[in-house]
């Protein structure tokens, strides 16, 4: 029973590595909805935060606990100018042409993350060793992860309360399905954009913040997750939040059967392997909302 | 008495093509203003142009609301001045419940909004009866009364309609434009742009016609109505030659 006795283990696995998938495809998913654009940068926006949360501990010697705050106001503020400065600025956009403006987003963020902080992997010093945790039925599960869960479900959480029952929430959702009408209502559209920016480079610097202790703090750290984000993203349906978290666990739990059981070298592939399988058998993601446009 | 809304030789341009030719109106507060005209004369690009959703348009001319332009001016920011446009087509949120609707389009203001919302569902009961739904799931004639009602939710002095009357059954589009007429009652301004003309006729205190982009008659709504060339064109009282459309291309450009 060997076989069959790891099962609790790599699922729980599974789905810690997948509450961190969740939360980018959550941030793509924000972006997403409300101005069609996938952000390419999520990925690297998150690196950046999660070095300013380290030179803040590392280098200023703040604690913790104010380090974490003043790097999601460092994200939040990222994310607005980058709509200001970037997005806004183009002039008749297509959505394909603002795609390839959050590449070179990307490309600038890294760019510099590399040049200030170098390319040398380095720890995020946390009151926490990796390898302390509780077992529960014979399952090892590390204090670190049973905090990736729980900081994922509150955000996933507040995020879902906040859309659906907060007037900014309502502006966000009516600037998403019709612009021109929102505008309509009075809806300032362009500042609700930058505020989906800024919320959603907040979400994903939490979960780079979550990355970074796990791994070590490099330019590279948030690539596969913000990839397998993605696919957790493609996987949900683009447009829906539950649709994002359930894509997410699933990229993760799956990923780690497939490494447990399977062949640890190609877990990678799973995602993709994943979106290809979706966009097959089910293009509109397994929890999206299809409204036909009628003529 | 300054106008509420104003527009003088007002020009709008789509790329090289002229929509609005030099087109003057003033609307007083108080009455149901209706715009009377063909496909393609412009109506719709009129009320598109007053509330900025035309980027760099109007070319020429001058807009006022209540005394001050709003030439320019952010569609939003217009929205908020105290026009309310109701689009061609409804275009409610579709997968918003109703009662999401209605609060959306209050979303410009920061009082209490339930005296308003008790008004909306007194004016369209049915709406009342399917709050929670999403609006994608309501009929073309509830979707358009809640287009109406989510219009309203700001308080605006000036209502505009696109074409309410499109796409509804006849007895429906009574039961509108009854309803219009109630809230004209009660104090909203009311300009609508309409191809029903006898519909917009019978509802409307004064009407214009107009043709390639400018504004050809202007009278009290029983004037147009007794105008031979309206009853002929837009009414079809004159008879038979005017059933087809060719002829009536032909006359219509005594006009230009």
């Amino acid at each position: 029973m060997e076989f069959l006795g790891a099962l609790p283990q790599v699922m729980f696995s599974g789905i810690a590595a997948g509450a961190v998938y969740a939360l980018l495809a959550l941030a793509m998913v924000i972006i997403y909805r409300t101005t069609e654009v996938l952000n390419f940068a999520q990925g690297d926006m998150a690196m950046m935060t999660t070095y300013v949360a380290l030179a803040m501990i590392v280098g200023s010697g703040l604690p913790l606990y104010a380090a974490v705050p003043l790097a999601l106001a460092f994200a939040a503020g990222l994310g607005a100018f980058a709509e200001f400065a970037c997005l806004r600025r183009a002039k008749e956009p297509s959505v394909l042409g603002l795609i390839i403006i959050t590449l070179g987003i990307e490309m600038i963020v890294f760019g510099f993350a590399s040049w200030k902080w170098g390319g040398e992997p380095r720890d995020m010093p946390i009151p926490l060793s990796p390898y302390d945790g509780i077992t529960a039925g014979g399952v090892i599960m590390s204090y670190l992860e049973l905090i990736t869960i729980a900081v994922a479900a509150l955000t996933i959480g507040a995020l879902f309360l906040f859309l659906n029952r907060s007037k900014a929430g309502l502006a966000m959702r009516a600037t998403q399905q019709n612009r021109a009408v929102a505008r309509l209502m009075g809806i300032r559209v362009r500042r609700v954009e930058m505020f989906a920016w800024a919320l959603a480079a907040v979400v994903g610097g939490i979960a780079g913040l979550l990355v970074g202790p796990a791994t070590t703090v490099e330019p590279y750290m948030m690539w596969e997750p913000m990839m397998k984000g993605f696919a957790a993203a493609v996987l949900g349906g683009m447009t829906s939040l539950p649709g994002a978290a359930l894509g997410g666990a699933i990229i993760g739990i799956v990923e780690n059967l497939f490494g447990y059981y399977v062949s640890t070298a190609f877990k990678s592939v799973v995602p993709f392997a994943a979106i290809l399988l979706m966009l097959t058998v089910k293009p509109s993601g397994l929890l999206a909302r299809h409204y036909v446009k009628k003529v | 008495m300054t106008a509420l809304l104003a527009l003088a030789n007002v020009d709008t341009y789509y790329g090289p093509i002229q929509a609005l030719r030099g087109a003057s109106l003033a609307i007083d507060a108080g009455g149901i203003v209706a715009v009377l005209g063909a496909n393609g004369a412009g109506k719709t690009t009129l009320l598109k142009t007053v509330m900025g959703l035309l980027d760099d348009q109007p070319d020429k001319g001058s807009i006022d609301f209540d005394g001050a332009s709003i030439v320019g001016a952010q569609t939003e920011e217009i929205a908020r001045r105290g026009i309310a446009y109701v689009p061609e087509g409804r275009e409610v949120f579709r997968e918003l419940t109703v009662l999401e609707n209605l609060q959306a389009g209050a979303f410009s203001r920061r009082d209490d909004t339930a005296a308003d919302l008790a008004r909306m569902f007194g004016y369209f009961p049915r709406l009342m009866e399917r709050r929670d739904q999403s609006a994608g799931t309501l009929s073309g004639g509830e979707q358009q009364m809640l287009a109406i009602a989510r219009a309203l939710m700001s308080r605006p002095r000036l209502l505009m309609l696109d074409e309410p009357s499109l796409g509804l059954s006849p007895l429906l589009v009574q039961e509108i434009f009854a309803i219009l007429r109630t809230i004209n009652g009660d104090g909203v301004t009311i300009f609508l742009v309409e191809q029903n003309a006898r519909m917009a006729l019978s509802v409307a205190d004064r009407a214009l016609v107009m043709e390639h982009g400018r504004f050809v008659l202007d009278g009290s709504a029983a004037e147009i109505a007794a105008d031979p060339d309206v009853q002929e064109f837009y009414l079809g009282i004159a008879g038979e030659e005017s059933v087809k459309g060719y002829r009536r291309y032909r006359r219509k450009k005594r006009w230009r």
